[in-house]
């Protein structure tokens, strides 16, 4: 039997606490606590053991991955690993200190967060007084060390309309990049999804606005669209088990981030395992990687090997069987729920904020 | 030729911050990486790219690689100006 491909990127999630609470953060609802965080020994055998597979790139991530002391220590461990560096941050936890010794580290790239261009839209998200304020120091403090920055932004209904102001603050700021991502809707997003999903003309609006910024130059965008209103699947993750390992704070090994809804199957973990054994033998990664666990309408589907049947969490979630078609396909049979939940996304309930 | 880039023979290159070349070992291939992506380079690519350390000009690469590979200076030139001008539009690659 021949090996599945390795891994190339490598999403480090070294840990879930953070100072905002953003309704719509990517962490699952049972958050960990910091006391079943892995050590720095066993995020240096992760990273080793990641290299040694054939993942070439390492993004830091949280939760805030700078509430960790030992994040200077790991990013020196990547790059001498040959592991390309990315830090994907809030930035509000950012000083000068700190910044020169992740460059010093050797820290190749910096994915610098922002809720909105506004301070009350930004602080209605993200729950954190004086956050703006830190985040634009922090871009500055970047800019000025000449490590290249992509700033990101979520979008949602309630700040969907500030695209253009968003393109200008990121070329105010001097990033090299833009990341204009529409919420995803699992865990909190899911949570929150009447309040955030926008509507069709919003939407419209938004792509209108990000090809108008792509069409100036001088600014590299990635647009990430929200796929209830798509009616093909997105190719999560490029394929489960096919391009992307997710390690969460207490060293789950995930083929995403939202895996750990997935019902009846183990969670491998790092510290009982190898992360080899792991991506090539586990049944967690095993069990939708490659065509054959899929049902109609996929099995047939000229696409499948494009998209991949699109979202196991987003089928789970929607239908109730993560080996279901992903309900954005409109072949699938339950597409209508996916268009009930664009219909039913104007009621305006409240956020629910992100909590231990 | 439209040359919108600049390169020239006297350009002296080299890989923009954030931008490296890399030998993969496990899959054996030549990529570049770049900020959350990375990208295969294939056929004389590497083979120019790893002349770049930002003191040779581009004229000192083409001449090395045409005693190198005992090929004509002309076809050197012209693939070697046409990657470096390519990867430089991209940012990938700054004087």
């Amino acid at each position: 039997m021949t090996l599945p491909s390795p891994p190339m990127s490598l999403l480090a999630e070294l840990t879930h606490r953070c100072p905002l609470s953003c309704p719509y953060c990517s962490n699952p609802l049972e958050l960990e606590r910091k006391a079943a965080e892995l050590d720095t020994v066993g995020w240096r055998s992760v990273l080793e053991q990641a290299a040694e597979l054939g993942v070439l790139q390492v993004h830091f991530s949280g939760g805030e991955p700078m509430a960790r002391p030992d994040l200077v220590e790991l990013v020196s461990l990547a790059r001498k690993l040959n592991l390309y560096s990315n830090l994907i941050t809030s930035g509000v936890l950012l000083d000068e200190t700190k910044l020169e010794a992740l460059d010093k580290a050797g820290l190749d790239h910096i994915q610098l967060s922002f809720q909105d261009v506004t301070e009350a839209g930004a602080e209605r998200i993200g729950g954190l007084k004086g956050a703006q304020a830190r985040k634009i120091e922090a871009a500055r403090l970047i800019r000025a060390s000449g490590i290249p920055m992509t700033l990101n932004f979520v979008v949602h209904r309630e700040n969907v309309a500030r695209i253009p102001e968003m393109f200008a603050l990121a070329r105010e700021l001097g990033a090299g990049r833009v990341e204009i991502a529409h919420t995803q809707y699992y865990g909190w997003g899911l949570k929150n999804r009447d309040a955030l999903l926008p509507s069709r003309e919003q939407l419209q609006e938004a792509t209108r606005a990000v090809e108008a910024e792509r069409a100036k130059g001088g600014l590299s965008v990635d647009y990430v669209t929200p796929d209830y209103h798509a009616d093909r699947p997105k190719p999560c993750m490029g394929g489960w088990g096919q391009r992307f390992v997710n390690v969460t704070p207490s060293g789950r090994v995930l083929p995403c981030h939202a895996a750990e809804i997935i019902p009846d199957v183990a969670f491998p973990n790092v510290q009982d395992g190898t992360l080899s054994d792991i991506w090539n033998c586990s049944p967690l990664f095993n069990m939708f990687r490659g065509t054959d666990w899929m049902p109609e309408p996929c099995r047939s589907c000229e696409r499948k090997e494009q998209d991949w049947g699109g979202c196991r969490c987003q089928a789970l979630a929607l239908t109730g069987d993560a080996a279901n078609t992903d309900p954005v396909c409109s072949l699938s049979p339950f597409h209508d729920r996916v268009e009930k939940a664009v219909a039913e996304a104007s009621e305006k309930p409240e956020l629910v904020y992100r909590r231990f | 030729m439209t040359d919108q880039s600049c390169v020239a023979e006297e350009s002296v290159l080299s890989f923009a911050r954030g931008h490296r070349l890399q030998h993969d070992r496990v899959r054996d291939l030549w990529i570049v990486q770049a900020p959350e992506k990375a990208f295969v380079i294939e056929g004389s690519a590497p083979h120019i790219l790893r002349l770049l350390d930002g003191e040779r000009s581009v004229g000192d690469i083409i001449q090395q690689l045409a005693n190198e590979f005992s090929a004509p200076r002309e076809v050197i030139a012209k693939d070697v100006l046409a990657l470096l001008s390519e990867l430089t539009e991209k940012n990938v690659l700054h004087t």
